[in-house]
């Protein structure tokens, strides 16, 4: 149709036509210079690294290229390849075993009215705070040689798929446990009052409502614990016997035979599952968030005597188990002989005394923690931020984002060989890293990038979008916003992303082990040594000084937050 | 109807604009958020960018301020070409829809926030933040955190930031639309006073006409990228330009007829006398607001009246709403606003009988079927 006169096009200069090239802006070239710094770290803490990998699985051992020669070799050793066939295996029950478990823990933690709810929970967190050699050094005390229930195996070894598999289940039960939680806390109450509304039966509204509600939690779950199963070293190092996986094949290629090369062939084949699992877990998360809404009310359970009851003892028994198996493990380390002498010694604590790092190791590990906890937090803060906020280069941006992903899909041993193959080659100039502590707490940080980027990130997403807009208009320079509004209102997930590198950095064992020079050993390596030698209650002890700290930290945690809290409390009270 | 002088030039001929806008465009992707926008804004101009949502006003907005700077097009501001700058760079004050107070400063730092960097004396800016407090009327919360207080006196913590280093030109994004019915309609005269008293230019991005129409000097209508109408108020309303603002903005009736030989037009059985210029034979749409549509003191043979039987009547509170529906062959539907005293003294009922009119003045006629 016609329309009456209106003109939109105002008489004078005709309007130019050329695309417009914004102009940069000084907060614009401070994050991008930023973004720059922090994508180049990066390409040398984890690209470059793996690449040396990659390249080193297709030379031999002078360093001339040989094409698929040392796969050849690798498929065609049985002894070699067997393992593949056993890390499936081993991962598949464990993860088949754990993801019900954890999931209906997380059940009654979250829909039902069982009593000591807050208990169960801080229990099951408790795997968290050991490293995996932990648990599998418990389990030798109960069920190895001279082990107290040894009966409850009739007759069948400790050592071998049985001991990896109950080792693995402790190491993976909390990881699981909090993705579920997640899950199933965040269902929404109007679906099951709709349902209930509606007549549906118990048994239909968990199948009907409670499960879709959390089948991406369940999937990512599944393949969480997959990853972690399959590349844990601690557990199969000391509870495998002559069971073969593809993590402790890495150890042994590289530390027992120095076959560097069939190392990075292994360490290959043992990324490909991790990947698999790492894009699988990411396409489900992606879903998860996709299928919340922000309006959900929480589901709120009400008292039933039968279910309550039924969970409670579920939950008791796991949280029996926990506990048992840290209990062994302190037990042992404070006593003369398990189980002949029950004397109570701390012999087993005088680590300067046995061979693996003493003391030393201990204090090494607080200062590697420290710094990792210190520079990861400011680095992987700052990175998350320029993820969300530097927009004037959107192609380093993206670069950046995939760069803080690799690290999770990348298994500890990988990474710490990686770095053996980068940082040790005579060509390159940063090889006076090798053997420092600097180069610990780079493959540490490293190691743990993705899950406390993705914290800083979830954090950051949670302040409102137009801060950076408000301040360039106000004309106040985008560093100083981030100063004084970013990181303060950030502070609580900054606190926890440092605890989490802290306990991580304490506990971690398969990314260093390859990377510690004698004057920088690391607890955790201690216990693995400690184990080696046959020194089985030093240790559990020096596990339980980790433990202990760890704990402590956590505890530091808690009340720094706490006391954070109270003193924001002001404004962030709703 | 005329739309004479209706064109994106502002106000007064002769003045340069303190704005000026020239063939803005802006794609995302094959997307066209603004195609081709030209406008012009005088100094001191309280100015509105209404539409629906997604037609680009608040596109618009973001390019004046530099946050998503346009693929082409001109921005002149103040007689300088701001069109590739960065926001720091242009003169503005800005308030979102989210208010995007800083959450873990006092509503004095907030307000002190844009000064602090300015490196005035610090006598200076404290006087400066309780000016703006008192302006806004927040001094007895001055030391409360943004959290402490209502989302009315939120929304003006933050009008308060964005005046406090003086721009020359105020954004206001969809800044009403997170609050309560009421506190909106008391904050609308509240920053239109404000407004005035500063007379800081100012631009508004609603997508709420009611809000437009009390608050705006010159409101521009935008659909799919583009300016549909650049008008006062009472233009906007009176003698919307196109159907779509017909529509768009206040409620209207379209009614689908033909111009006859004659200059008017026939809907059903009715013929409307309306405006010239319109071809015989022609289909035309007559567009008639309810509240235009007269019943007292109406005679056969005035014009445009016409039998009509009540279909249906809704009580809105302040007035009705009745569903008339035309006598005759053709009949059409008509809606009628009544005041509730006209309802009680003619007993307007669903079924009742009786003649209205519609004044040809009243009357907006558009060529073709809407």
């Amino acid at each position: 149709m016609s329309r009456p006169v209106i003109a939109v096009s105002p008489e004078g200069l005709a309007p130019v036509r050329e695309p417009i090239r914004a102009r940069m802006s000084a907060d614009d070239k401070i994050l991008l210079a930023a973004t720059a710094l922090i994508v180049g770290a990066l390409l040398i803490g984890i690209a470059a690294p793996l690449y040396a990998l990659l390249a080193k699985g297709f030379q031999n051992a002078d360093g001339q290229f040989v094409g698929l020669a040392n796969y050849r070799t690798y498929f065609s050793t049985p002894a070699l390849f067997y393992s593949i066939g056993n890390s499936l295996v081993v991962t598949f029950i464990t993860t088949l075993i754990a993801v019900p478990l954890a999931f209906l823990f997380a059940y009654g933690l979250t829909h039902t009215c069982m009593p000591f709810k807050s208990v169960f929970k801080g229990i099951a967190l408790i795997p968290i705070l050991m490293p995996s050699l932990l648990p599998a050094i418990s389990l030798v005390y109960l069920f190895g040689n001279q082990g107290l229930a040894k009966g409850l195996l009739m007759g069948e070894p400790i050592y071998g798929p049985i001991g990896i598999v109950l080792g693995e289940l402790f190491y993976v039960f909390p990881h699981a446990l909090t993705i579920l939680l997640i899950a199933l806390s965040t269902s929404d109450a109007r679906l099951y009052e709709a349902a209930e509304s509606l007549g549906a039966s118990k048994t239909r509204i968990f199948f009907t409502v409670t499960i879709p509600g959390v089948r991406y939690g369940l999937i990512s779950a599944f393949f969480v614990v997959f990853t972690l199963v399959i590349t844990d070293f601690g557990v199969p190092k000391v509870i495998g016997g002559k069971y073969n996986v593809l993590a402790t094949d890495v150890y042994k290629q590289v530390v027992g035979r120095h076959d560097f090369e069939m190392g990075a062939v292994v360490s290959m084949i043992l990324l490909g599952p991790a990947v698999l699992a790492f894009f699988a877990d990411r396409l489900a998360e992606r879903r998860q968030s996709a299928a919340l809404t922000a309006r959900a009310v929480p589901y709120e359970p009400k008292p039933k005597r039968g279910r309550d009851a039924l969970f409670f003892a579920f939950s008791a028994l796991i949280g029996a188990a926990i506990l048992t198996v840290l209990a062994v493990a302190a037990y042992a380390s404070w006593i003369k002989l398990w189980p002949y002498n029950l004397t109570l010694t701390n012999y087993h604590y005088q680590f300067d005394l046995r061979d693996g790092g003493g003391w030393a190791s201990y204090r090494n590990s607080l200062v590697m923690a420290a710094w990792t906890a210190a520079i990861g937090t400011a680095v992987i803060f700052v990175g998350a931020y320029l993820v969300e906020k530097c927009r004037a280069l959107p192609s380093a941006r993206l670069a950046l984002q995939f760069l803080a992903m690799v690290p999770m899909a990348v298994p500890g041993l990988v990474l710490g060989l990686a770095y053996v193959f980068f940082f040790n080659a005579p060509s390159n100039p940063l090889g006076g890293l090798y053997h420092t502590m600097a180069i610990l707490v780079i493959n540490t940080v490293v190691h743990f990038y993705t899950v406390a980027h993705l914290t800083a990130v979830t954090a950051l997403k949670q302040l409102d979008a137009e801060f950076e807009a408000v301040s360039a208009s106000l004309k106040v320079p985008v560093y100083k916003t981030f100063a004084r509004v970013t990181v303060p209102v950030c502070a609580p997930a900054a606190l926890d992303i440092s605890m989490y590198l802290f306990v991580n950095a304490m506990t971690t064992v398969s990314a260093v082990v390859f990377l510690y020079a004698p004057h920088t050993a690391l607890s955790s390596v201690a216990v693995l040594n400690m184990d080696d030698a046959g020194e089985l209650a030093s240790a559990a002890a020096m596990g339980m000084m980790i433990v202990y700290t760890s704990a402590a930290v956590r505890i530091l945690h808690f009340a720094l937050t706490q006391g954070l809290l109270a003193r924001t409390q002001a404004w962030r009270k709703r | 109807m005329t739309a004479a002088g209706n064109r994106a030039t502002v106000t007064e001929e002769g003045h340069a604009p303190y704005l000026s806008i020239r063939g803005l465009s802006k794609m995302f992707g094959e997307f066209a958020a603004l195609s081709d926008v030209s406008l012009d804004v005088h100094e001191g101009d309280f100015v509105c960018f209404l539409g629906p949502s997604g037609c680009g006003k608040t596109t618009l907005l973001r390019a004046i301020a530099g946050l998503d700077i346009q693929t082409r097009g001109q921005i002149i501001q103040a007689g300088r070409d701001i069109s590739a700058l960065p926001p720091a760079e242009r003169d503005f004050g800005i308030v979102f829809q989210s208010y995007a107070l800083f959450p873990n400063l006092t509503v004095r730092n907030n307000v002190a926030y844009g000064l602090e960097s300015r490196r005035a004396a610090r006598a200076e800016t404290a006087r400066r933040v309780n000016e703006l407090l008192d302006l806004v009327g927040l001094t007895e919360h001055a030391d409360k955190y943004p959290s402490q207080i209502s989302g009315g006196q939120q929304q003006r913590v933050a009008l308060a930031r964005a005046l406090a280093t003086s721009p020359g030109l105020l954004l206001l994004d969809e800044p009403l639309s997170a609050l309560d019915a009421k506190v909106r309609v008391h904050l609308r005269r509240e920053i239109k006073e404000l407004q005035e008293n500063l007379g800081v230019t100012t631009i508004m991005v609603t997508h709420d006409q009611e809000e437009a129409l009390t608050m705006a000097d010159r409101i521009v209508v935008m659909k799919q990228g583009r300016i549909e109408q650049v008008g006062t108020p009472e233009d906007i309303y009176g003698r919307p330009a196109t159907p779509f603002i017909a529509d768009f903005v206040g409620s209207m009736n379209f009614l689908k007829g033909t111009v006859t030989p004659g200059g008017r037009v026939r809907v059903g059985a009715v013929e409307f006398a309306a405006g010239e210029g319109l071809r015989a034979g022609q289909p035309a749409t007559v567009c008639v607001r309810p509240e235009d549509v007269t019943v007292r003191g109406i005679a056969a043979a005035d014009a445009n009246a016409f039998p009509v039987s009540v279909a249906t009547i809704e009580f809105l509170g302040s007035f009705w709403r009745a569903t008339l529906r035309s006598e005759g062959d053709g009949g059409f539907e008509l809606l009628a606003d009544f005041s509730t005293n006209l309802v009680r003294d003619l007993g307007v009922r669903e079924g009742a009988q009786f003649l209205v009119a519609v004044p040809p003045e009243r009357i907006l006629v558009f060529n073709g079927k809407s």
